[in-house]
Formats: C-alpha cells, structure tokens, sequence
C-alpha cells in the first residue's frame, strides 16, 4: 500500500485519515494530513526539526497524543511541518518532524487546530495488511 | 433527523424518551424544518448524554445544534454532585468561553459608511487574526497567573478596560475559583504570545449596523435603535483553553474505568465533580474562562484605540459579554427545589430571564442579553432570556447558526476571493489572510440564523430584540 492521506467530512470541523503500510507510515500520513487542514505541505520546507515522545494507553489514544503533540509544537513555535518520522514500539511513539516557521503570504494557512479529538477514532490494520489511522480535529 | 421518530412536545420542542441506560430523557427545541436538517449524530449525542451519572431534567439541543464531541454542538445538561453527577471536558470542548462581546460605538450607519474601507483596513492591521498571529502582550508566570486568576478584571486593571466594562460581562468579568496551578505549562506556554489576538476559523470581528427592532422595550433597555453601530468579537480562550481541554479530555478518558464510569463513547470523557479529576478540571477550566475574558477585553482595548484615531467622536460601551462553552455552578428550581447544579453549555448562551439577580441591574428589566452570531453575509441576532427558559433548559438559548456544510465541502464549493468580491457589493467590506478560510467560512456554509432564532423565540428560550448587519467583518 502506498502511504498516502485524506479528508473527511465531519459537521463542523475537519476528519484526517492517515494510511501506510505499517502504523507507524499511518501515523505519518495522519500527520501530514493535519498539516493539510492548514495549508498545502508541498509549500512548507522543511527546515527546522522537531522531536516527540508520546506515550498512551492504546493505540488509538496515542494517535490522538501525537496529533496533539504536533498541534502543540505547531502553535508553540509558529510552525508547520511536511515531513514526519515515525517510530512505535508498544504504545510509545518517538517521532522526528521537520518544518518551518508559518508565513501567512506564502503559506495562506487557512485555519488553526485547536486539538485532536476521539470522534471517529480508528487506527486499525486493513485486509491488505496496511494501516489507518484516523480522528477528527477541532478548527 | 426524521421529526416522525420524535415525541413532540410542542411546536418547537421534541422529546427523545428515557430508554436503555438513558438515565433522563433528551429534548431537542428546534422547529420541525430544523429538526429534519439536523445530523443523526444529534439524536445519538443528546442520547448519550443523558446516560451520564447525576443528570437533572433532560439532555437538551438547542435549534443550532450539530454533531459535536460526546456532547452535540447547541447540548445543555445540568448534573448534581450530590447525586454522583460529573463534569466532562467534551462537555464544554476545546474552546472553553468561546464567546461573543457586543459594543455600542454612539455611531450611526452613515458615519461608518463614510470610512468604511479606510476603519476596515485600520482594524485589519491592530487586530492580530490569523493562523500564527501573534499579540504585543507577553505574559511572564506572575502577569499569567494574575491573568488566569483576574479575567477581564485582571486587564482593566491593567488599564485595557473600566470598573463600567465588567458590569456588562458575566461573573462581573471575573471567574472565580479558578486554580492556575492546575493549568500545564504546555497551556501557559501556548497562550504567552496569544493575548489580545483574535485566532481563526469561526471567529470574527464585526462592524456592524442594527437593521430592525423586534422589541422595543427590551431594545430601550439595551439602548439599540435601528441604524445604530454596534462592534461584535466572537472569540475564545485561544491556546491556552485548546491544551486545557486536550489534555482534559485523555486523562478522563483514562481514568473513566478507575472512577466507575461504563461511558457509552469514549467522547464522553468525564469525571465525578467530587473526585480529584472533575475538581482540577473545574479549577482549569474556570482559569480558562478568565483567558477567555481577558482576551476579549484586551481585543475591547485595541479597538477602542482604532476608533479613538478614525473616528474620535465614538464611545464604545458594553452591551454585553456571554460566553458559550462552559460548565458554571447555577442555582435553579426543579420540581419546585433549589438545587446547585454544574450546567454544561457547549455552544449554547446563558439565558436568565427579566429580575434575575446575576444581572445587572440595568439590564434586569429585559433579561440576560443573549448574542447570537450568524455569518459574514446573513447578518446576527441580539436576543433576550425568558423567565420561562428556566424550566425549559436551565436558562439557555441557542449560540449561533450551526454549519449547513463542512469545511470541505465549502471548500470545494466557494472561492475565497468571489466571497469576498460579492459581499463588497452587498457593502460588507471583509478583510482576511485567509483567502481559503473564507471560501470555509462562505455565507452559504451556515444554516439559515434568522429560523434559529425564530425557533428559539418559539420554543420560548428567548425573545428577539433586533438584528445585526454586519458592515465591517475582520476574519483570521
């Protein structure tokens, strides 16, 4: 499967759904997806790295700890980030993100994510052996 | 939502009964139009809602409500700590206080005309909005601490507001028993360049000119006449509220289990209010509350300066200041009993009626005003609470018109920049960084408010008293 994201419809805020060949590449697209609700990855370089450490007690409320881990740092530090590096080993994440600092002229971000929530959580191995990884996130 | 799988109650109240776990029954108040426009998820929402331990009454949705996270977007729910009731963090949601403030300026319509784009661009440019925007205020761990303790109090005491300001804004301004010890440093940290900024998606800025009255004596007391100017703020708790209600949300869906709570969905995170959880969270939530209402007194502050530089002659003074998503300790009469109760509103407006001794005492007259925000286009409604809304709903009233359409989907359907070329026809000048958030935010992604708040005149939730127009709309 190649990895690749989505959006889905959720009333009035925004669903992210990650899929890769493991849950770690899910995690990653899930990601990248959340940097979509705020403006197109292909414009954010990725010049500035960022490390995570997250730890949950299932699999579907780490992705809501990653996401949220990423919108934290989003807002800390001005940022958005395009590439993401995901390592799971149990229900612990380290992660590597690289990024930059938001412009509004080049990167026209759209929205601001207030955080993950566990409304239409998923993250699940498919009959194809691949992963998704989904939750809606609060705009 | 099929009306016909409902029990109506009345022309614009449906009930859902009590079966299963449903430990009360759920009423939605909406008209029989809304209530077919409304989302499945609704039903199941308020359901589940009334599962949840100490629940007094009903689980109730408002006629804006829409699928939100455990609690519907427009759900109100009161719980008893002495019968086991809980507080949930989904129940108040991310934004905690989100909320809407509306000032009289002294203006007419014909005086903003004048210089309409030139004020537009002069508010654009002093009001931080936007995705990374960011305020002249920055906090050190004393001022946030104040801040969090103070609320709106807080930043007039910094000289951002008057004794006269906090008359007109729920809890005098000030949330009290907020514990800033219980607010992460993750929280602070994320609010420290936020102060004073407006933030993005739903929230807005607006000029705005009263179009109709509906209510003279309620207006008399609100003092609106038709062609007065009026500035509305939507906005929130910012960051700091966002982590408060993020990391809130984990811990209780946590430790539901070791508290005894079998919840039907995980999205109805909560907590017993007599256990350590529910009260850090009540500590933190209240902490949010005053961010909330210091930042919209700081934003209060910043557009007073604009319009002291463009237009001298205007006097903006409070009408008021509600905010929509919070759980507050209330006293109200069930089956003829006072009873303290921790009321959950996410997305809906405190409504007290006419004498109610937390208003003040100017306007106890009319009631609570309740400030209802429509879009950029279809303008917004001033509403007044009804003595009666106590037995209907805990004193409360809808919050705003309720998305038609998701974000997506209005981005698929709209361009940002026709919106914004068609409402400067229609002499509303908008300005924003977003051209994408725009096209998100279309007129047209919003449900009709003008039947919301029919609906809620109907049901007997609140009265109009007039309607907005908006002329100026600062969008982040």
């Amino acid at each position: 499967m190649q990895g690749h994201w989505e959006h889905f419809d959720h009333g009035a805020d925004i669903g992210v759904r990650g899929f890769g060949l493991t849950q770690a590449a899910a995690f990653e697209q899930a990601a990248l997806a959340l940097t979509a609700a705020v403006a197109d990855p292909a414009t954010v370089r990725g010049l500035d790295r960022v490390d995570f450490v997250c730890e949950a007690p299932d699999a579907e409320l780490l992705l809501v700890h990653w996401l949220n881990a990423v919108v934290t740092q989003m807002a800390l530090h001005g940022m958005l980030f395009s590439r993401f590096q995901v390592q799971i080993e149990g229900h612990r994440l380290n992660a590597q993100a690289l990024g930059e600092p938001v412009s509004a002229s080049r990167h026209e971000p759209a929205v601001e994510i207030k955080g993950a929530t566990v409304t239409a959580l998923r993250v699940a191995q498919l009959g194809d052996g691949g992963w998704v990884a989904q939750t809606v996130v609060d705009v | 939502m099929d009306p016909r799988t409902l029990n109506r109650l009345g022309p614009c109240a449906w009930e859902i009964p009590r079966r299963g776990a449903m430990l009360a029954p759920a009423v939605i108040y909406a008209s029989e139009a809304l209530v077919r426009e409304m989302d499945e998820k609704v039903r199941e929402q308020a359901s589940h809602v009334a599962m949840l331990p100490g629940i007094v009454g009903a689980s109730y949705a408002m006629p804006d409500a829409h699928w939100g996270y455990g609690f519907p977007i427009g759900g109100v729910a009161a719980f008893d700590a002495d019968a086991g009731g809980v507080v949930s963090a989904g129940g108040v949601g991310f934004d905690i206080s989100c909320g809407v403030r509306c000032l009289h300026t002294g203006l007419q319509r014909a005086d903003i005309v004048a210089v309409q784009a030139a004020l537009a661009d002069a508010l654009y440019a002093h009001i931080p909005a936007g995705v990374g925007s960011t305020g002249a205020i920055h906090l050190n761990s004393e001022q946030m601490h104040d801040m969090l303790t103070g609320g709106a109090r807080w930043a007039a005491e910094q000289g951002w507001g008057t004794e006269t300001d906090l008359e007109r804004i729920e809890e005098g301004g000030q949330m009290l028993h907020a514990k800033p010890g219980c607010v992460s440093a993750l929280a602070k940290a994320r609010q420290r360049r936020e102060m004073g900024t407006l933030g993005s998606g739903n929230h807005y800025l607006e000029v705005q000119a009263v179009t109709e009255i509906f209510d003279t004596t309620a207006a008399g007391v609100y003092g609106l006449r038709a062609g007065d100017v009026m500035v509305t703020i939507h906005c929130g708790s910012r960051g700091l509220g966002h982590q408060i209600g993020s990391e809130f949300l984990l811990r209780m869906a946590a430790e539901a289990p070791r508290h005894g709570l079998s919840l039907p969905d995980r999205e109805l995170a909560c907590a017993p209010i007599r256990s350590d959880l529910g009260q850090e969270y009540l500590g933190a939530m209240r902490a949010a509350i005053n961010c909330a209402l210091a930042n919209r007194q700081i934003l209060t502050h910043l557009v007073r300066s604009v319009f002291a530089t463009r237009l001298p002659s205007a006097r903006l003074s409070l009408l008021y200041d509600v905010s929509h998503n919070t759980c507050k300790v209330e006293r109200h009469a069930v089956d003829g009993r006072q009873r303290e109760l921790h009321v959950h509103r996410k997305g809906a407006t405190r409504a007290f009626g006419p004498g109610h001794p937390e208003l003040p005492p100017a306007l106890r007259p009319a009631g609570q005003p309740v400030l209802v925000g429509g879009s950029m286009g279809t303008g917004s409604y001033v509403l007044a609470g009804n003595a009666g809304s106590e037995a209907l709903a805990f004193s409360s009233a809808c919050h705003g018109a309720g998305r038609a359409m998701s974000r997506h989907q209005a981005q698929k359907t709209w361009q940002g920049r026709a919106v914004v070329d068609e409402l400067a026809l229609r002499g509303i000048l908008v300005r924003s960084p977003t051209s994408r958030g725009i096209a998100e935010e279309a007129p047209g992604a919003y449900k009709d408010v003008a039947a919301v708040v029919d609906a809620t005149e109907a049901a007997g939730l609140a009265r109009k008293v007039a309607r907005l127009e908006p002329l100026i709309c600062i969008k982040g």
